[in-house]
C-alpha cells in the first residue's frame, strides 16, 4: 500500500448542516460587520481611486519617517503621508519608504516643478536617495477608474448569476451569488478593518476571488445536481451533506494547493505584489468555507424542485442508469 | 475515451513540443533580446554593421526567437496617459475661417455694408456688417463656405453653425464638426507622438488611443516619464510670422488679425506679429541639428517645394523687413532679411545646447501637435524595481511550483506526478502563447501563473476524487478511469467558464494592471484545459497501456 497524504479522510459523514444557523449566521454577522467598517472606516484609497503622487524612494543609509516628513512639510503639499516599507527580501544596506501625496491640482497629475522641489527636498536631507518608482494620477482619471472597477467588479458577477441560471436552476445561481458576494465583501471589510491599500491591483484579486469562489461552488452544484437526479427520493438536506462529504477532498486540495502557491508569493514575491497576493490568499480561505457553508445553505432554504422527470436531465439520468452501478455511498 | 487514435496522440504531443520550442528563447532572454534587437537595427538602416551581426550570431537564427514581452513594471519605463486639448483646434480653425469670410462677405459690400470682427470667445467669430437689415443674405453667403461633415453620423449637415444677433452673425463649428474635427485632431496627435517617439528609437513602445480623446504611451527603458513628456508634451509648433512691432509691453493694442508673442530670450521683449503666417512647421520637408557660423548649436531645415516658393516670394517682397521664426508662441528670433530666399533652406539658431538643438530637429521633423495635450497619470518605474520584481517573482513561482509538485505527489503518487509534469507544461505553454500573441506579462501576471499552477492542478484533483470514489465503489481499474474522466467533465468545464467569465470582464473593462493580470489568466484557462484533460489523460492511457495494471492505489 502506497503512502497517500490524505488531509480528508475517505468517506467522511460530516454534518454540515448541524451547525447551518451558527455558520450561516457567522457570514451574516460578517457580512454586516464589513459593511459598517467599510461605511465607518472607509477604505484606505490608493492613487488609482483618489488621485495623488507616490513615490518610491529608496536610500542605502537608514533614514527616519521624521526627517523625510520634515524636508516636505516645508513645501506645502497639501496631504502627505510617509511609510517605511519592509521585505525580508531587502538587504542590511536597503531602506524603503513609500512617500503619498495628494493632489493638488483638480485634473492632471503631477507638475514637473513640483516633483523636482520634492525630489530636491528629500536630496537636501539623505544624499544617498534614489527615486525607484514615481506614479501619480490625476483625479480625473481616478474618478474614471473607481467607476469602471465598480462596474467590472458588477459585470462579471451578473455574468457569472447568468451562467449558472443558465447551466443549473435559478436557486444554484442566488446561492452561487450570495457565496460570491459574501467572499467580495468580507475580504473589502478587512481591508477596510486593517486599512491596507486598496488600489486597482485589488479589484484584480477580488474578480480572481470571484472566479475562484465561483469555481469552487459551481464544483459542488455539478455534484449536487447528479445527486438529485441519482437519489430522488432522500431529503435534500440529506442529498446536500453527502454532495458535501463527497466532494470535501477536493474542496481542500485545490484550496491547499491554491494557498501553497500564493504562500509562496506572499513571502517571496516582493513587497510590491504583497497587498494584491494578500487579497487573494484570503479570498482563497473565505471562498472555501463559503462553499462549504454558505452556498448550498441558500439553496436549501430556497427550496429546489425535485420533480426532475418533466425536464431534458431525464436523458442524462437515464444515461447515468445505464452506465453502471449507481452509486451506493448513502450515509 | 481511453482509446486516444494515433493522430490525436501526435497532435497533443505536437502541441507540448511546439510550445516547448516556442518558450525555451525565454530562457536566454538576454541573448535573444540582443540577436532580436540587432535584427530591427538592420532592417532600419538597411545594412548591416559588424556589430550587429555579431549580436544576431548570439542565437541561431532557424530557432524561434519569440520572447514575452516585459511589462513596464518589470523592465522598468515610462507610462503617460494625455488628454488631447481638442478645443484648441476651434479657435485656429475659427482664425483661419476669418479671412475667406471677409473677403468673401467683402465682394457683396454694396449689398451686407462694411465687415468688422468684434471680439468674442475664441471658438466663435463674431462679424458685425454694416447693413443689419442684410443679415439673412450675408448669412446666406457664409453658409457657401461650409462644407459637409465628413463622418458617419454626422453625415450631410453643414460645418458652420451660424446665428444672428441684431447687426452681429455669430460663427461657429457645429457639433458633427466639433466631433469630426476632435476625431481628426486626436488621431493627427497619435500619429505625431508615435513619430516623435519612434525617432527616439526605444524598443516596442505601446501608443494607443483610448476613449474619445485620450492617448496612452508607455515607453519602455526611458528614463523617466518626465522626460517622455519633455519628448510629447511640446507642441511644436513652427511658424514664420510678418513683425509689425516690437516693444517690451505685453498688453499692447495689437490691432485685429494681430497677435502679441514674447521673445523667447530676450526677457521682457514683446513682439507684435501678423497672426497669418507665411508658411508654418507643415511645409518642412526636413530638420537637422546643426552648428551657426559662429559655432553655436542650431537647426538647419528646409521646405518643401510649396512651401519655398511661399517663402521666396515673401522674403524677395520684403527685404529689409524684419519676419519672426515663432516656436509654440514664442519668438526664437526676428532676422531682418537681408536679400530674398528662394532656395527653401534656413537655419534657426539661438541660445540652446546640443541636446536642444537636437531634441528641436526631432519635434519639428515628426512634425507639430495639433493641440496641447494635458497629462493626466503618469508613472516611472526604475529598471532595478523592476529586475527586483522579476528576481522575487521567479524566486517566488519557483518555490511555488516545488510546493504544489510535493503536494500532489504526495496526495496522488505517481498520478500526481503526471498532474505535475502537466502542471509544469502548462507553465510553459502559457509562457509560449503569450510570446506568440505578443501579450505583455506584467507583475500581477505572474501572481496570475502562479495562481494558475494552484488551479491549474484543480482540473486534474477533480478527476481523481473522482476515480477514487469509482475506485471505492468496486470499479475495475480501466473502468474507474474512464469514468472519472467523464464523470469530472461538466464539472471542470463549469469551474473554467466561470472563472473565464470573470477573466473575460476584467480584460474588457480593466486598464493597467488588472488587464495583464487578465490576460494571463484566460491564457491560463485555456492551456490547463488542456493539459488536465488531453496530456494528462494521454499519460495514464500511455501508462494503462504499458503496465495493464489489475488494481490501483490512487
Amino acid at each position: 500500500m502506497a503512502f497517500r497524504l490524505k488531509l480528508v479522510p475517505d468517506n467522511t459523514k460530516i454534518d454540515f448542516f448541524r451547525w447551518q444557523w451558527l455558520t450561516a449566521g457567522i457570514s451574516g454577522l460578517a457580512m454586516v460587520a464589513s459593511v459598517i467598517i467599510i461605511l465607518t472606516m472607509g477604505l484606505n484609497f490608493g492613487i488609482d481611486f483618489k488621485g495623488g503622487t507616490t513615490i518610491r524612494a529608496e536610500s542605502s543609509t537608514e533614514f527616519s519617517v521624521a526627517e523625510y516628513r520634515d524636508a516636505l512639510d516645508g513645501l506645502d503639499l497639501g496631504d502627505v503621508s510617509i511609510t517605511e516599507v519592509f521585505d525580508p527580501g531587502f538587504g542590511p544596506d536597503r531602506h524603503v519608504a513609500q512617500i503619498r501625496i495628494g493632489t493638488t491640482n483638480d485634473t492632471g497629475s503631477v507638475t514637473p516643478e513640483e516633483l523636482n522641489r520634492i525630489e530636491s527636498a528629500l536630496r537636501a536631507v539623505d544624499p544617498n536617495v534614489t527615486f525607484a518608482a514615481i506614479e501619480s494620477v490625476g483625479p480625473k482619471v481616478s474618478d474614471e477608474l473607481i467607476k469602471t472597477a465598480l462596474y467590472a467588479v458588477g459585470a462579471a458577477t451578473i455574468g457569472i448569476l447568468f451562467y449558472i441560471w443558465l447551466r443549473f436552476e435559478w436557486q444554484f445561481a442566488v446561492g452561487a451569488v450570495t457565496a460570491l458576494v459574501h467572499d467580495v465583501l468580507v475580504t473589502v471589510g478587512i481591508f477596510s478593518l486593517f486599512q491596507l491599500r486598496f488600489d486597482l491591483t485589488t479589484i484584480a484579486a477580488l474578480l480572481t476571488i470571484l472566479g475562484y469562489s465561483v469555481n469552487d461552488t459551481v464544483v459542488v452544484f455539478d455534484r449536487l445536481r447528479e445527486n438529485l437526479i441519482k437519489f430522488k427520493t432522500m431529503p435534500l438536506i440529506d442529498v446536500m451533506n453527502l454532495t458535501v462529504n463527497e466532494t470535501l477532498s477536493r474542496t481542500v486540495m485545490t484550496a491547499v494547493t491554491t494557498a501553497l502557491a500564493l504562500a509562496a508569493l506572499l513571502i517571496w514575491g516582493g513587497d510590491v505584489i504583497r497587498n494584491f497576493v494578500f487579497a487573494m490568499f484570503l479570498g482563497v480561505f473565505i471562498g472555501a468555507y463559503s462553499t462549504v457553508y454558505l452556498a448550498k445553505s441558500v439553496v436549501l432554504w430556497l427550496g429546489v424542485r425535485r420533480d426532475w422527470s418533466k425536464s431534458e436531465k431525464i436523458a442524462k439520468a437515464e444515461r447515468d442508469e445505464l452506465s453502471g452501478t449507481p452509486f451506493q455511498d448513502t450515509p | 475515451m481511453l482509446q486516444i487514435p494515433t493522430w490525436k496522440r501526435v497532435l497533443i504531443i505536437g502541441i507540448v513540443l511546439v510550445g516547448l520550442l516556442y518558450a525555451m528563447p525565454n530562457l536566454f532572454y538576454q541573448r535573444v533580446e540582443t540577436h532580436n534587437d540587432a535584427i530591427t537595427a538592420a532592417e532600419r538602416a538597411g545594412f548591416e554593421t559588424p556589430e550587429q551581426a555579431a549580436a544576431r550570431s548570439l542565437w541561431p537564427d532557424w530557432l524561434p526567437a519569440t520572447l514575452v514581452n516585459l511589462g513596464l513594471d518589470l523592465r522598468g519605463g515610462a507610462h503617460l496617459l494625455g488628454e488631447v486639448n481638442v478645443e484648441e483646434v476651434y479657435a485656429s480653425r475659427m482664425t483661419a475661417l476669418w479671412p475667406e469670410l471677409r473677403d468673401a462677405l467683402a465682394a457683396q459690400r454694396d449689398v451686407v455694408g462694411a465687415v468688422r470682427r468684434v471680439p468674442g470667445p475664441p471658438d466663435q467669430l463674431h462679424v458685425e456688417i454694416g447693413n443689419p437689415d442684410q443679415m439673412a443674405r450675408a448669412v446666406e453667403i457664409v453658409r457657401g463656405l461650409a462644407t459637409p461633415v465628413v463622418s458617419v453620423s454626422g453625415a450631410g449637415t453643414s460645418s458652420l453653425d451660424i446665428t444672428a444677433q441684431g447687426a452681429t452673425m455669430i460663427v461657429q463649428l457645429s457639433e458633427a464638426e466639433r466631433a469630426a474635427t476632435d476625431d481628426r485632431t486626436v488621431q493627427q496627435s497619435l500619429e505625431i507622438v508615435r513619430r516623435r517617439v519612434d525617432e527616439v528609437g526605444t524598443r516596442e513602445p505601446t501608443i494607443q488611443r483610448q476613449g474619445q480623446d485620450r492617448i496612452l504611451i508607455q515607453v519602455p527603458g526611458i528614463g523617466s516619464a518626465e522626460e517622455l513628456k519633455e519628448l510629447i508634451g511640446t507642441t511644436a509648433k513652427l511658424t514664420f510670422n510678418p513683425v509689425v512691432g516690437r516693444g517690451t509691453d505685453p498688453n499692447v493694442q495689437a490691432g485685429l488679425g494681430n497677435i502679441v508673442v514674447p521673445a523667447m530670450e530676450e526677457p521682457g521683449v514683446y513682439y507684435t506679429l501678423a497672426e497669418a503666417p507665411v508658411v508654418t512647421g507643415e511645409d518642412l520637408t526636413d530638420a537637422r541639428p546643426s552648428f551657426d557660423p559662429n559655432g553655436q548649436p542650431a537647426v538647419d531645415f528646409r521646405f518643401g517645394p510649396q512651401g519655398a516658393r511661399r517663402f521666396g516670394a515673401y522674403t524677395a517682397a520684403n527685404v529689409g523687413q524684419p519676419f519672426a521664426i515663432v516656436l509654440d508662441n514664442q519668438v526664437i528670433s526676428a532676422p531682418v532679411i537681408r536679400q530674398a530666399i528662394p532656395g527653401g533652406n534656413g537655419q534657426i539658431s539661438g541660445a540652446m545646447t546640443v541636446d536642444e538643438s537636437t531634441q528641436l530637429a526631432v519635434l519639428l521633423r515628426a512634425g507639430a501637435l495639433p493641440a496641447e495635450m494635458t497629462f493626466l497619470e503618469e508613472r516611472t518605474i526604475g529598471p532595478e524595481l523592476g529586475q527586483d520584481s522579476i528576481d522575487a517573482g521567479t524566486k517566488a513561482a519557483t518555490i511555488a511550483t516545488v510546493l504544489v509538485v510535493g503536494y500532489i505527489v504526495a496526495s496522488y503518487g505517481l498520478f500526481g506526478a503526471f498532474a505535475s509534469a502537466a502542471v509544469i507544461i502548462n507553465v510553459i505553454l502559457i509562457l509560449a502563447i503569450m510570446g506568440a500573441m505578443g501579450a505583455t506579462l506584467t507583475l500581477p501576471g505572474i501572481a496570475g501563473i502562479v495562481l494558475t499552477v494552484g488551479t491549474a492542478v484543480d482540473a486534474n484533483v477533480i478527476i481523481y476524487e473522482r476515480i477514487r470514489e469509482e475506485l471505492r465503489a468496486g470499479k475495475r481499474v480501466v473502468k474507474a478511469i474512464d469514468d472519472g474522466f467523464n464523470e469530472a467533465m461538466s464539472a471542470i468545464i463549469d469551474a473554467n467558464v466561470t472563472t473565464f467569465i470573470a477573466a473575460l470582464v476584467m480584460f474588457f473593462l480593466g486598464s493597467g494592471p488588472v488587464k495583464g493580470f487578465a490576460v494571463t489568466l484566460v491564457i491560463g484557462i485555456a492551456t490547463s484545459v488542456f493539459t488536465a484533460i488531453y496530456l494528462t489523460r494521454l499519460m495514464i492511457v500511455v501508462w494503462l497501456e504499458r503496465r495493464r495494471p489489475a488494481s490501483l492505489v490512487l
